[in-house]
């Protein structure tokens, strides 16, 4: 029997990089204090101890290296995992992922493939500093190649990352830093993956679909709960793995429900949100009984720790969202 | 401060195939000498064809190596077929050491990325050519890093331009070799312009070997147009990170005798003299004059060996022309290893759309 304990997200993860790393000798951690100190969330603790300097590895600081060296132990068969310490940093690897990673595999037609993991702290509204609150997922996701994937729950982020791991692709997992140590939930160390391309259906409802990811899911889920209370019943959607998009499950239950509201921290234009309503509208127009609703960051520059919050989708805008759509004239 | 360290130089035949001094034992080998010999007038050729091809449309743009075949001939013979090869885009000479087709060559520059797909046993694990500049420094050291995980006794070679040497995943890369003694050779075709931006500007460095220093590895300058020089010093140098004692960064000194590619003209921005005293230091003449004075070489050869290398040459182009058009669904065939199964509508319509062009319909 498989060791049940209660654990947050970042316990999750940690407990997912010890199962990888004892079941594929071919995983290996690197990135900037993941070794003895464990990495600043603490999501490598013990690893080092554990699997020795060889496969944790403290990299110098430098972030398009980091990048790039995952890239080059990939090819040579490896399962890099690296840490970006914050999605804030992540833009000096953007070249490596972009023009490397994503495409290795397409531009030797298969001969060379890029199995690595870019692990990095997601989202705002943990009071760091400026540059720690980054939501840029839509500029990864944007690149044909790369899968993207966020988890929402503990035993999420545990199944999803060891898919991440066991995956012949690249695949950027963004940790929502909201979520690391805010929720417990019991967690078996299975070493069962979760499905890459699905996503998850937290709740079930015949009025209005909520789509969202990562922390977002925390206030769409209180504001599920009450519309509930005034008598609507919304479904909710978890669109754990951002690219590939798994629009059938999407499109299901818009089609189920008409209505549509799209959650999410990233600043509004050119956001996923843009692309999952243009997505419901070019399947379903006659379906819709209301256009699509977004609520969303601004396109703003994300405030630092004062003003965060207030950038964040709160509980109100997305009833309201939701409500918008109940008016609209069927 | 003055910038006092000193880097060493070496040169083993002068710009008249002199020996400098003593030459070192490996060079009274005289299979060798005329293999290399052959090798890099091979490229020579190779490269004027594949200029021709798309002057003639036949090929998209390519990246000439005339001038700097000394080094990836070099180069190319002194790795393993244990080693990789994380190569740039002017790396002609080193791809054909490695095994890899003309064939394949022009079917890169052709446009088709059948022409990264190889199956060259030496080259199997190699890069495909690099184009955003030296972005593979980095892969290099990722290669390397993976040799010392598993504690195998490889080495990973890689190789760009002067201008690569001012960016920063360079010098990431050259300082991380340092920290974890990777067993990385750093190959920099010094070739004294990028595009058209001269060395001069590119770095108030003494030499670009330097650049190690700071990085606490050995760097050193070769004359990177005496291929007896260049193949001493790469290989001594693989051989040292193949016995464990780390990186070393190896600055050839060349020459781009051609354009940048055949997008550029050169005459826009460097002058006839420079390039003709250039001319007066090639490499293939230098080896030439060295073979006939060893009593190596003459005439008769020459000629015969050109005749023989033109056909090889002939033939790598007629196979390429004959090659059928790639798969209609290749870009989507591995773009993930399992197509997604949202992808499935888009790769119908590229389909559909290919078909028709490749049908001929227009509009
Ligand atoms: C990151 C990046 N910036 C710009 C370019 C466009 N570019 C292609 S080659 C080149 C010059 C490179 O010079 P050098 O490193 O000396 O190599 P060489 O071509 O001379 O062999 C430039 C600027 C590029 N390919 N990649
Ligand atoms: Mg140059």
């Amino acid at each position: 029997m498989a060791e049940q304990n209660t654990l947050c997200m970042v316990e999750a993860i940690n407990l997912a990089l010890h199962r990888a790393m004892t079941d594929d000798p071919d995983v290996v951690v690197l990135g900037e204090d993941v070794g003895p100190n464990g990495g600043v969330f603490r999501a490598t603790l013990g690893l080092h101890e554990r699997f020795g300097f060889r496969r944790v590895m403290d990299t110098p600081l430098a972030e398009t290296l980091i990048t790039g060296i995952a890239v080059g132990m990939a090819a040579q068969g490896l399962r890099p995992v690296a840490e970006i310490q914050f999605m804030g940093f992540i833009y000096p690897g953007m070249e490596q992922l972009v023009s490397h990673a994503s495409r290795l595999r397409s531009r030797t037609r298969g001969r060379l493939s890029c199995p690595m993991v870019i692990r990095t702290p997601h989202g705002a509204g943990i009071h760091a500093p400026e540059h720690h609150g980054e939501s840029t997922e839509a500029m990864l996701a944007h690149v044909p190649g790369l899968r993207v994937v966020i988890p929402s729950s503990p035993r999420r982020a545990y199944g999803l990352l060891l898919a991440a791991i066991a995956d012949p692709d690249p695949v950027i997992f963004l940790e929502p830093s909201r979520l690391y140590r805010s929720v417990r939930q019991p967690v078996t160390d299975d070493g069962q993956p979760l499905p890459l391309d699905t996503c998850f259906t937290l709740r079930e409802g015949s009025d209005l679909t909520l789509v969202s990811w990562g922390a977002a899911l925390k206030e769409t889920l209180e504001a599920a709960a009450r519309l509930a209370e005034e008598g609507i019943d919304c479904e909710v959607i978890d669109v754990a793995t951002l690219k590939p998009l798994d629009a059938e499950t999407i499109l299901a239950s818009v089609s189920k429900t008409g209505r549509c509201v799209v959650v999410h921290e990233a600043a509004r234009s050119y956001g996923p949100g843009a692309e999952i309503a243009a997505l419901v509208q070019e399947q379903l127009f006659h379906a819709l009984q209301a256009p699509v609703q977004r609520v969303t960051g601004f396109d703003c520059v994300i405030p630092y720790a004062r003003q965060e919050m207030a950038y964040l989708p709160d509980v109100e805008s997305i009833c309201r969202a939701a409500l918008r759509t109940l008016e609209q004239a069927s | 401060m003055p910038l006092t360290v000193q880097i060493p130089f070496t040169r083993y035949l002068d710009d008249q195939g002199q020996p400098q001094g003593d030459l070192p034992g490996w060079v009274d080998d005289p299979p060798l000498l005329l293999e290399l010999y052959r090798q890099m007038n091979l490229v020579r050729l190779f490269d004027q064809k594949c200029v021709a091809l798309q002057r003639t449309g036949q090929i998209g743009t390519y990246a000439s190596t005339l001038g700097q075949e000394a080094v990836g001939t070099a180069l190319g013979r002194a790795m393993t077929d244990a080693d990789v090869l994380i190569p740039y885009y002017r790396d002609t000479a080193t791809q054909l050491q490695r095994g890899v087709q003309m064939q394949d060559i022009l079917l890169y520059w052709g446009g088709d990325e059948r022409g990264s797909a190889w199956s060259a046993p030496a080259a199997v694990e190699d890069f495909p050519i690099c184009v955003p500049i030296a972005t593979q420094a980095c892969h290099a050291c990722g290669v390397a890093a993976a040799f010392r995980i598993r504690q195998q006794p490889r080495v990973a070679v890689t190789t760009c331009g002067d201008g690569a040497t001012s960016k920063g995943d360079f010098l990431e890369s050259l300082n991380l070799a340092g920290v974890w003694q990777l067993p990385v050779v750093f190959v920099v075709n010094n070739n004294q312009w990028a595009i058209s931006v001269p060395r001069c500007l590119q770095s108030a460095a003494p030499t670009l070997a330097h650049k190690a220093l700071a990085a606490g590895i050995p760097g050193e300058q070769v004359d990177g147009n005496d291929v007896l020089a260049v193949y001493d010093r790469v290989r001594t140098a693989i051989e040292r990170a193949r016995a464990g004692k780390g990186p070393t960064l190896i600055e050839c000194v060349t020459y781009r005798l051609g354009d940048h590619t055949t997008s550029d003209d050169a005459s826009r921005y460097r002058s006839a003299e420079e390039l003709s005293e250039a001319w007066k230091r090639e490499p293939l003449g230098r080896l030439q004059r060295f073979l006939h004075q060893q009593g190596l070489w003459d005439e008769a050869q020459e000629q015969r060996l050109h005749r023989e290398l033109g056909e090889q040459i002939n033939a790598a182009v007629e196979a390429f022309r004959a090659l059928a058009e790639p798969e209609p669904s290749a870009p989507f065939d591995h773009l993930y290893q399992q197509l997604p199964a949202g992808y499935a509508a888009q790769r119908d319509q590229w389909l559909e759309r290919a078909g028709r062009l490749a049908g001929g319909e227009h509009g």
